[in-house]
């Protein structure tokens, strides 16, 4: 041990910062937090299935693409996938709401004076929120098989740098509206108003309605990001059994091909990522004493 | 003052700070000695909070300088970051962890790995006295422990200057002591610099140096001895069951400037057992006893600020 004390000239930093691993820590510790904390899992896995089963049930009837047994798709396929993404936002939801339990809790303070750069705090947090968001729905894909739905390995594949782009994106969005709330209350205000809503005007429960026939949410639904996640992954999973694949309906709706999905979920993740980045990259004074 | 006091492991220059329109530091400027256990006190929105989070680079600094250990707060942040301890009063643990937990993830923070980390997570957690708590979930320890789970979080990449928010509120007596007696081996042991602030004048009164703050403004700056020590003579406390008319007739008849205190009678006096001989010839029966002593912390608070330090129901601990 050192016992002289430093003279005046700056004395060494005995260890260099290292982002990654520091990012790594910080996403392990989502991950053993949240299955720590096992009603999270029932919170972002039930309801979805609930949802999923209830309104399958009462809304089979009266949806119909076109004729069953001629390729119409039941309601409970159509909306197999947008219960997908739901999955996906609640965990991204319950992840994000956790930045503001470290903030209430005081956790985040340390990590806030550490060395370690923001992107890789932000980068811990959100990946941690991602994968588990991608295993969530992965998990609640198993479902699918009482679809009868047969899924080729790379169109799996896909599905999973699918599942996990949207997480990301959905995570670091979250991220973003959380980083400066105080209180979860306000978040879930936030959620009702802005995360619902966009979650169902994605086509997620209804599909996109074609710009002859319902102008405003036909451009409402086009320009929400999250339109493109849903569609991403009703081809991913579905294959042809899109909406507009059938020649009955294909005047009425509007689907963005697979490659709009790709690139848009892409550059969604990305820059909802980098506003996390960015927000979290700001000192303020804080909060008042 | 320790020894290694010529060299300087803080320096602040005038530096202010608001919040919006509330002004929380109105220029205060002093420099901290490496190896001095410095104390920051003043009651509440005294600026002492803002002056922790401003050095523990939790808010960014407005105006004036700062430099720790050397180095510029503003351009050189991240090694700033690196080379300071942050203890902070609202815990920064995470209660689902268990205490090993919290400390491998902090060493991460600063870049620690692998067998050094597990190393110095053992030593930390030696030092003070968690080894058989390391497993443990921190949501099942005591206060006192969580607090010491907190040291070695801060200590644990070998800061040279470690910070600490009001480190022994929540501790009982107990705890407290202990704790001080580790910050002294700390700073005996490795020379480590150690800032902390408080509202105990107790615990002011075990630091090398004390800075008091009030209304953002740095009032007074030296060792708790010699600022008792420039209030000079006696600190006499009277206690009688009618405090505002004695010391109206003690202002009448001695000019004595005495202060109700929490129902006593305060006065400073340059000559202690004449004046004690004076009041009583005076007010005798009416006087239910007399003390004779030193002044505190607290007198010398009231001298600089012309305010009580305690302005709430709280009790001091004298």
């Amino acid at each position: 041990m050192n016992k002289t004390s430093p003279q005046n000239a700056p004395v060494e930093t005995p260890l260099a910062v290292r982002p990654w691993l520091a990012a790594r820590a910080l996403c392990q510790r989502e991950i053993v937090r949240f299955v720590r904390q096992r009603n999270r899992v029932f919170g972002a896995l039930g309801q979805p299935l609930v949802f999923w089963v209830l309104f399958s049930a009462g809304l089979d009837r009266s949806f119909r693409l076109s004729p069953a047994g001629q390729g119409g798709q039941s309601f409970q396929a159509y909306y197999f996938p947008g219960t997908l993404v739901l999955v996906l936002l609640f965990t991204a939801i319950f992840a994000t709401i956790s930045i503001i339990e470290d903030r209430r809790e005081g956790f985040l303070q340390s990590v806030l004076v550490s060395p370690t750069p923001r992107w890789a705090m932000v980068l811990g947090k959100v990946l941690g929120g991602s994968l588990l968001a991608m295993f969530q729905a992965l998990i609640f894909c198993l479902l699918a098989l009482t679809l009868s739905v047969s899924i080729e390995w790379p169109a799996l594949l896909g599905l999973v740098a699918f599942l996990f782009l949207t997480a990301l994106a959905l995570t670091s969005l979250g991220f973003v509206l959380a980083w400066r709330m105080e209180s979860t209350q306000g978040f879930h205000a936030i959620m009702n108003l802005f995360l619902m809503p966009m979650w169902l005007l994605s086509g997620a429960f209804f599909p996109v309605p074609s710009a002859t026939g319902a102008g405003i949410l036909h451009w409402v639904m086009r320009l929400n990001p999250l339109t493109y996640g849903v569609g991403g992954v009703r081809h991913l999973l579905l294959g042809g059994g899109q909406p507009a694949a059938n020649l009955d309906t294909a005047a009425l709706f509007w689907t963005p091909s697979l490659a709009a999905c790709w690139s848009i979920t892409i550059l969604f993740a990305l820059l909802a990522y980098a506003a996390a980045w960015a927000i979290a990259g700001q000192r303020t004074a804080g909060d008042r004493l | 003052m320790s020894a290694g006091s010529q060299s300087v492991a803080l320096r602040v220059a005038e530096v202010r700070f608001r919040y919006g329109s509330h002004v929380a530091l109105r220029g205060v400027s002093f420099e901290v000695g490496s190896g001095e256990v410095f104390a920051f006190l003043g009651p509440n929105g005294s600026g002492k909070t803002t002056l922790f989070r401003l050095l523990s680079t939790l808010i960014p600094l407005q105006e004036g300088r700062v430099e720790i250990l050397g180095r510029d707060i503003r351009s050189q942040l991240q090694r700033v970051r690196a080379s300071i301890g942050v203890v902070f009063q609202a815990p920064s643990l995470d209660i689902k962890l268990t205490v090993r937990e919290n400390i491998h993830h902090q060493g991460a923070l600063y870049g620690m790995s692998g067998e050094l980390l597990r190393g110095r997570c053992r030593e930390v957690l030696a030092e003070l006295g968690l080894e058989d708590r390391a497993d443990h979930r921190v949501e099942t320890l005591s206060g006192g422990l969580k607090r010491r789970v907190e040291l070695a979080k801060g200590l644990l990449h070998h800061p040279r200057l470690l910070l600490m928010d009001e480190p022994s509120t929540g501790l009982d007596p107990g705890a407290r002591s202990d704790l001080w007696r580790f910050l002294q081996t700390l700073r005996q042991e490795q020379g480590i610099t150690v800032l902390l602030t408080t509202h105990l004048l107790e615990e002011a009164d075990r630091a090398d140096r004390i800075a008091i703050l009030d209304a953002g403004k740095l009032v007074a700056l030296d060792s708790p001895h010699a600022l008792r020590a420039a209030l000079g003579g006696d600190c006499l406390t009277i206690e009688t069951a009618e405090p505002e008319a004695l010391a109206a007739e003690m202002q009448a008849r001695f000019s004595l400037a005495a202060r109700v205190v929490e129902g006593s009678l305060r006065l400073e006096t340059t000559d202690g057992p004449a004046q004690i001989q004076e009041l009583t010839a005076a007010f005798g029966e009416r006087i239910r006893s007399l003390r004779l002593g030193k002044p505190t912390l607290e007198d010398v608070f009231i001298e600089k600020t012309g305010r009580r330090f305690w302005q709430t129901a709280e009790s001091p601990d004298e």
